[in-house]
């Protein structure tokens, strides 16, 4: 399978995506609405054969909200898929994809840790790197700006 | 995954206690600050629940504050064992993202200290793991002190090319920040035929072993689709039979000029681990060798001499760029928005991924197994907690 | 010198003259496992390290006293002394020369195998007395494996017993004065094989340390002893260590008997000795540790049936010399 049948592919089952076009070196990204993010992963991994879970994590775009990216690999053809979500403003929930790659587990567990995304599906979702009394989220853009440190961004 | 709450001890209807005990953040086993909370029924472990975060420095946020040529320096400090590979990840991303051209000397040189930082690596690990196995007053300790002997003599030649034995500043974007000094591509050769020597020596001194044998055979075994499913990479996924390497699957920083095998085991426990990482020692030395063989002439960087924090820029986009370590597939999902600084940055730290999987594989072992387990795996906590 | 006071000197300058050599035994032990490790081992204290086991016992003598709360005071306190006495005893019935030792009792070496089984008392009260529920599982385990290679052993010294036909040690280092029973074809050697296996098992050295492999989660049972009834345990170890190896260069290497005149045989001993001991260490430094269960299977599956057949074996042999075969 190369990079563009898998483009191909998922532009078929998937219309409402937004695919990246082709750049050398890039794995194939794709954007998808919170919805279908759960078939996305399940598509990957069962029709696309992209076995391999590298990781999850999660971006805050400040006002447009927070997004979760994850990253999927097929080893033998070489090929990468980025797979994106954007929850929207406000939005602090997403499907977990743990019941189809166990990987996912502890990823989600650190994205709730550092950005308060719950996962709806999970089975323990808890923190993971701070301790279970921290309160707040380190990496979203609205924690501690009013610490005398470097300004955060 | 059921583990008992920790302090709850639960009886089942046979009649058996499970026991939970702690195997708290400081033990001797050497690898850093873990915890894991065994549940046990007798002898063996039915529950693992692994804690991290005690070594959390928040690498993210941080990276956020620091520009292209600051942060490097501490990126080694995430897999702190192999730092030169850890600051690989970083630099690759912002290259990618900026359409950096590095030299083709800077990228001989990134090769050598890669290589050189793998053997190194792997000295510490088989170290390390002996003493796991047969502790500090015994044949464990003998094969640790051989193995930091030889690691010595690799950190003594970094630190006579970057002045630093253990965290390096040595890669930056667009190159590397030092050139080789007069006459150490000949104490590096003669080093890495030293160890050449010494690899033989260990390998027999365990492997001849039945003690040793019956202690890693058979024990901790991943199966191919777990280690796909988890994401573990590396020595790890090599050994369970999936033949991936980065350094030949997506080559980068010159690999492909050169000649080394990449050694695959389809056993799958503890001894597979091992062995891949055996022969990894002498493809790794055959590397830094063809690497100083055909080491051109030229510049080490594109973008030397940076004066001003607006020079660092870096141009807006993203990029995940992975690096082959030592502990498996190192990576850096980098946005950058057009300033000096990321936007986001993103550490997938490859024992993370790896230290995921000891919950599916630990239970059904014996106590004593954990240890062989965890050092099999491992783990740097620096890469783990970030 | 009367008799009565003989009898109290004698034990005396034999039990002084032992703790002496323990402590510089474990000199011996640090450089010799340093040299396998290319470096040094101690050498500030002293010329070469000579005086670090002295400043060793200082150290252990003048530290605090620790003990938990809610240990089982009589039970943890005498546990150190109850292991220590009986690996001191056991040299009451070696004879370092000819007519000269504590005791030659003519029922020497069952004296010996009886009186150093029961430190294992001792280990199991240092660990119950310690209140900590990790002392004890690897108190229990520790005991478990003593009492497994304990049959071994015993089997593995009766045959120089049964090729020497008396139960006097002083008998049987007399039988070797024209050979050496480690020199004996096949039994002999087969013999110190299986002595020296069960000796290193018996004793908790590494390779089957499993007592101290609990430091790779907790330490073993003497993780509640520190200063002196830590001092008393190591020294009852290693005096026991020790204690065997006189064992095994008397049963299998000859005692006294070498070149030289006979005031050298006690030196010739001592030599013996040492080189058994290092054997055991050397071994200690080389092996990783094996799992618990394997250690049993070895002992029960393996060195109980070998000695055994061994026994039966030498039986044989025995028989088949003495009634006139060539």
């Amino acid at each position: 399978m190369t990079p563009a049948q898998a483009r191909t592919l998922v532009s078929e089952r998937f219309p409402a995506a937004q695919i990246e076009p082709p750049a050398e070196g890039a794995p194939v990204t794709v954007t998808v609405p919170p919805d279908q993010w759960f078939a996305l992963a399940r598509f990957a991994k069962d029709d696309l054969r992209c076995r391999f879970f590298s990781f999850l994590s999660a971006v805050d775009w400040k006002d447009q909200g927070l997004e979760v990216v994850a990253r999927l690999d097929h080893l033998d053809d070489r090929v990468g898929l980025m797979m994106k979500t954007k929850l929207g403003p406000g939005v602090s929930a997403c499907p977990s994809i743990t019941p189809i790659f166990r990987g996912a587990d502890w990823m989600e567990r650190e994205a709730y840790d550092m950005f308060g995304i719950r996962f709806e599906g999970h089975p323990d979702l808890r923190r993971i790197l701070l301790t279970d009394d921290w309160e707040g989220h380190p990496l979203l853009k609205s924690y501690a700006v009013d610490t005398p440190h470097p300004p955060y961004r | 995954m059921s583990i008992a709450a920790p302090g709850r001890v639960e009886v089942d209807y046979a009649g058996s206690e499970r026991l939970t005990m702690n195997m708290g953040p400081q033990h001797p086993s050497a690898h850093g600050v873990f915890r894991a909370i065994l549940t046990l029924e007798g002898e063996t472990v039915v529950g693992v629940d692994a804690v991290i975060g005690y070594l959390h420095r928040c690498h993210e946020k941080l990276s956020e504050t620091l520009t292209y040529a600051q942060y490097p320096s501490i990126a080694s400090k995430t897999d702190y064992v192999a730092a030169m590979t850890s600051e690989f990840a970083y630099v690759r991303a912002a290259e990618q993202i900026g359409k950096i051209e590095v030299p083709k000397r800077a990228q001989y040189l990134r090769v050598i200290t890669s290589e050189l930082q793998r053997v190194a690596s792997h000295l510490l690990w088989l170290g390390t793991w002996c003493l796991d196995l047969g502790g500090a007053l015994g044949g464990g300790a003998t094969i640790f002190l051989y193995c930091i002997r030889e690691r010595e003599l690799i950190l003594d030649l970094f630190e006579s090319l970057v002045g630093a034995r253990l965290l390096y500043g040595f890669y930056q974007v667009g190159g590397v920040r030092y050139d080789l000094p007069p006459g150490w591509a000949k104490t590096c050769r003669e080093t890495v035929d030293l160890i050449d020597s010494r690899i033989t020596e260990y390998e027999r001194m365990l492997e001849d072993n039945p003690f040793f044998m019956a202690r890693v055979q058979g024990v901790g075994y991943i199966s191919r689709e777990l280690a796909e499913d988890v994401g573990i990479a590396g020595p790890l996924l090599r050994g369970s039979g999936v033949n991936f390497d980065l350094r030949r699957a997506d080559p980068y920083s010159s690999y492909d000029d050169f000649q080394f095998a990449v050694p695959v085991e389809t056993a799958g426990d503890c001894f597979a681990r091992y062995r891949v990482r055996m022969v990894e020692f002498r493809e790794s030395l055959k590397i830094v060798r063809q690497a100083l063989d055909g080491l051109p002439e030229g510049p080490i960087s594109s973008r030397p001499g940076l004066k001003s924090v607006a020079q660092t820029r870096i141009p807006k986009g993203e990029a995940y760029a992975r690096v082959e370590g030592a502990r498996g597939e190192v990576g850096c999902y980098l946005i950058a928005d057009g300033s000096a600084k990321p936007y986001r940055m993103k550490w997938r730290g490859a024992s993370f991924s790896n230290l995921a999987v000891l919950p599916h594989i630990i239970p059904g072992h014996k106590v004593a197994d954990v240890v062989a387990i965890m050092g099999s795996v491992d783990p740097v906590f620096g890469e783990v907690d970030r | 010198m009367s008799e009565s006071v003989m009898l109290v000197l004698v034990p005396f300058i034999v039990m002084n003259a032992v703790i002496g050599i323990v402590t510089y035994v474990t000199l011996l032990e640090r450089k010799f496992a340093a040299r396998m490790q290319s470096r040094i081992g101690p050498y500030r204290v002293g010329p070469h390290g000579l005086l670090q086991p002295i400043a060793d016992a200082i150290k252990l003598m003048m530290k605090e006293d620790v003990v938990p709360t809610a240990a089982d005071k009589p039970v943890y306190n005498l546990a150190p002394i109850v292991f220590l006495v009986p690996c001191m005893f056991i040299f009451a019935t070696i004879p370092f020369a000819p007519g000269l030792g504590v005791a030659d009792l003519n029922i020497g070496i069952l004296f010996f195998l009886a009186i150093s089984s029961m430190e294992i008392v001792g280990l199991f009260m240092a660990g119950w007395g310690s209140n900590n529920k990790y002392a004890l599982l690897s108190a229990m385990r520790a005991v478990n494996q003593v009492i497994s290679y304990d049959l071994p052993f015993i089997f593995a010294s009766l045959v120089p017993v049964l090729l020497a036909g008396s139960l006097q040690l002083g008998d049987i280092a007399a039988a070797q004065s024209g050979l050496w029973f480690v020199f004996y074809p096949v039994i002999g050697q087969l013999a110190f094989i299986a002595f020296i296996a069960s000796t290193v098992a018996a004793e908790n050295r590494a390779p089957f340390d499993i007592l101290e492999a609990e430091s790779e989660l907790v330490a073993g049972f003497r993780v509640e002893y520190s200063g002196m009834k830590f001092a008393l345990i190591q020294l009852g170890e290693y005096t026991h260590v020790l204690g065997s190896s006189f064992l095994g260069a008397l049963l299998f290497l000859g005692a006294w008997s070498g070149p030289g005149p006979e005031w050298l045989g006690p030196v010739w001993f001592l030599i013996k000795a040492m080189f058994v001991f290092l054997l055991v260490t050397w071994v200690r430094w080389s092996f990783v540790r094996i799992r618990v269960d394997q250690i049993l299977a070895l002992s029960w599956k393996a060195l109980l049936p070998m000695t055994l057949l061994l026994l039966l074996a030498t039986a044989f042999v025995v028989v088949w010399r003495t009634s006139g075969g060539a």
